[in-house]
């Protein structure tokens, strides 16, 4: 009697555990598709067409790691998640990676048990308000009321914002950007705040996107980035430098198109990037054409950037700060050899 | 000889057995005891395993545990709060600001849930074919749609196509409705208003007075009083006198148009208003048929010998049908007003800072310790419920049938 209930008692703590710590690659592998945790639809970042194919910049962190991973960018399983349940859905298991423009802070960092394998946009706080307030500085916005999404950083800077400038504000907190999108049209707000990026992507989902328009000010750092559990240190380094392919794909000048050619004919860095020399995609576990698949299926950082929020999409979002290193931007790819 | 024998081993053979049931482990009351302290140590050790495995495996996987959280600043605002708060103060802040949401919002919809629940329970059984039908539309329309639909039928079609603030409807200049919400006056009292609260507090306990004076009265000899005139007149006429006397201490804050929207004056944010309206329209409407429930297992013939009595029909519904009905409708209120508290977490979809919101939500977010704040908030739903559950109960012990 006791023995058994002893044994039941065992399984069932056994069984609480919070999902496998590590052999994230082996799981994938197993299960055939990578599960992969986006945003509840944003333009640009990660949206739903009619079909119900996912498009979008997060989207292709996802693409990416499946290709690396399984050779096939199609095989992922994507999970909408709102703000608030991102972070559980990771550290419980759920999805392998997320890739929902979560910030990278140190709190998320250090205390939830995850870890950042990198930054795939930099971003920072803004402001929305429409043109009919005649509104030209986020500091005449006292007394004014915001909708924000709840369970974001957002939440965090534009309190700071509004104390360090003795305003006043009212936050209404909705649990998706859609909502928000819904109360600054209804009027229920005056300003929604959230990342500039977002606030493109929402912008254009208004009835009349012209009668919006973004302030100048940008209040925070909100470097967006893929996130994985910490404690799985070959699968971290898969994400990590799944994402800096793209990245060390534009530097060199590897596209989606020329892929192939770079591989037979390319300098020694294009052959050591896609495989054809050296030892990388081994180190990490993978197949030696790990990011020649990736930059072939998904694109360099530029295809990328481009077709999902830049000049190829309604979105027309410059490079700015996501330009690469060499052009007056901040992107950069540790060394890939 | 031989039988004797026979009876002879018997009477061993029983003694042996008796023997043997008097050891310890035989008799029933010692055998119940090391049951009932097996089963509690194998609670125990199963609540511990999980308890001590779960903290293990958030260490492991560098997860950060404990309720230190609650002491640290919050860093984010809450759009309503009925303390004072500021981005400034604790998670632990944070907890009450919702908790104490949850429950304005829970006893708003009580009330209101209550009021229209006896309304349209009584209008089930009027006699006016029109009455009648709007009571079961009423019940069959918002008992048959779900409460999250609810919700949002009243915050995005109703509400939120109010016009702006500048284009708000206005009564009197004095309340103004628009997509902001609810604005009206506030009487801010000043020195001696203490006096005209007293006044009503005084009113009010002159009430209860009135009422056992009164039927202790009528027990001894008969004769009625106007009790319902009499309190009515009291609490409005005692604040008044108190006032006049003071000299009106009171100063009415307007809201006024001013920058953004408007400022002084009370303010009811819409999310608030549209939670309580959905939550009452359709927790009313089980209570209206709880209410008709009551109100029909109550045998007709209470009704004929009332009427045979000379009762009038208005005594009738008072005296003999209600207090008889209680007995069924208390304890299915009971289950009603505890349904209502949980539902009130559905204040999640549109915004209003409930407990669930503002903690569970946003909070556990923050800082990343699901499980702290998931226990905490059932806790709190767990308390409050039961809370009701006491009250209620010791209502009912109040109508319940008394055995002579």
């Amino acid at each position: 009697m006791i023995k058994l209930s002893s044994l039941i008692v065992g399984g069932l703590a056994a069984g609480l555990t919070l999902g496998a710590q590590a052999g994230t690659l082996d799981d994938v592998k197993k299960r055939g598709t990578l599960s992969c945790g986006v945003s509840t639809g944003l333009a640009g970042f990660s949206q739903k067409d009619e079909k119900g194919k996912w498009s979008g910049l997060d989207v292709d962190v996802c693409r990416a790691v499946a290709a690396a991973v399984l050779g096939d960018a199609n095989k992922v399983q994507y999970k909408p998640l709102t703000a608030k349940e991102r972070f559980t859905a990771l550290q419980s298991g759920e999805i392998d990676v997320l890739s929902r423009n979560t910030t990278w802070t140190h709190t998320r960092d250090t205390s939830l048990g995850l870890n950042f394998a990198g930054v795939v946009y930099y971003d920072g706080t803004g402001f929305m308000v429409s043109k009919k307030l005649g509104v030209k500085s986020a500091k005449e916005l006292d007394g004014a009321n915001a909708c924000i999404q709840a369970g974001t950083s957002t939440e965090l800077a534009i309190s700071d914002y509004f104390r360090e400038n003795k305003i006043k504000y009212k936050p209404v907190t909705f649990d998706t950007s859609d909502q928000t999108r819904a109360g600054f049209e209804s009027g229920r707000c005056d300003f929604l705040t959230s990342d500039q990026s977002q606030l493109y992507a929402l912008r254009i989902g208004l009835k009349d996107p012209k009668g919006a328009i973004v302030l100048p000010e940008v209040i925070s750092k909100e470097p967006l980035g893929p996130v994985v559990r910490q404690g799985d240190d070959q699968w971290f380094n898969i994400v990590k430098w799944s994402l800096s392919a793209m990245i060390e794909g534009e530097e060199q000048g590897v596209t989606s198109s020329n892929v192939a050619d770079k591989l037979a004919n390319g300098k020694p860095g294009n052959k050591r990037l896609l495989g054809g020399e050296g030892e990388l995609g081994k180190n990490l576990g993978l197949n030696p054409d790990w990011a020649y698949q990736v930059i072939k299926q998904v694109g360099n950082y530029s295809e990328s950037f481009e077709r999902n929020v830049g000049s190829g999409s309604p979105l027309k979002i410059s490079r700015g700060l996501n330009a690469l290193w060499k052009d007056g931007g901040i992107l950069y790819s540790p060394a890939m050899r | 000889m031989l039988k004797q024998k026979t009876t002879e081993q018997i009477k061993a053979a029983t003694r042996k057995t008796e023997s043997g049931s008097h050891a310890f482990y035989n008799n029933p009351k010692y055998r119940a005891a090391i049951y009932q302290a097996l089963l509690i140590f194998g609670l125990a050790y199963f609540f511990f395993t999980i308890i001590s495995n779960t903290f293990d495996n958030l260490e492991a996987a560098g997860i950060k545990s404990g309720f230190g959280f609650l002491s640290n600043a919050a860093g984010y605002d809450v759009l309503m709060s009925l303390i004072d708060f500021s981005s400034t103060d604790t998670y632990l802040r944070v907890f009450i600001v919702g908790f104490l949401n949850t429950i304005l919002v829970s006893i708003l919809g009580i009330f209101f849930a209550t009021v229209l629940g006896f309304i349209f329970g009584v209008m089930y059984f009027s006699t006016n074919w029109i009455v009648k039908k709007i009571s079961v539309i009423y019940v069959e329309t918002f008992r048959n749609i779900p409460l999250l639909l609810q919700i949002l039928f009243w915050y995005s079609a109703v509400l939120a196509t109010l016009p702006g603030p500048r284009d708000s409807l206005s009564l009197g200049e004095a309340v103004f409705l628009n997509v902001r919400g609810l604005f009206i006056p506030k009487l801010v009292g000043e020195g001696g208003s203490i006096l005209v609260y007293l006044a009503l507090a005084a009113a009010i306990v002159g009430i209860f007075v009135l009422r056992s004076w009164a039927k202790k009265r009528q027990d001894a000899t008969g004769q009625q009083f106007p009790v319902f005139n009499t309190s009515v007149a009291m609490v409005i006429g005692l604040p008044f006198l108190a006032a006049l006397v003071t000299g009106f201490p009171f100063v009415i804050d307007y809201p006024a148009l001013q920058g953004f929207g408007f400022r002084g004056g009370i303010t009811v944010i819409p999310e608030l208003m549209a939670l309580t309206i959905a939550l009452s329209v359709y927790t009313g409407a089980f209570i209206a048929e709880a209410v008709r429930a009551g109100i029909q297992a109550v045998p007709h013939g209470q009704t004929e010998a009332a009427r045979s009595i000379g009762l009038r029909e208005g005594k009738i519904m008072s005296l003999i049908i209600v207090p008889q009905a209680m007995r069924v409708i208390v304890p299915l209120l009971n289950s009603e007003y505890q349904s209502l508290v949980k539902n009130s977490t559905l204040a999640a979809a549109i915004a209003y800072p409930d407990l669930f919101n503002v903690f569970v939500g946003t909070a556990l977010n923050q800082t990343g310790q699901a499980i702290e704040t998931i226990f905490m908030a059932i806790v709190v739903y767990f308390a409050v419920n039961m809370f009701i559950s006491f009250i209620m109960n010791r209502f009912n012990s109040n109508v319940e049938l008394v055995g002579r």
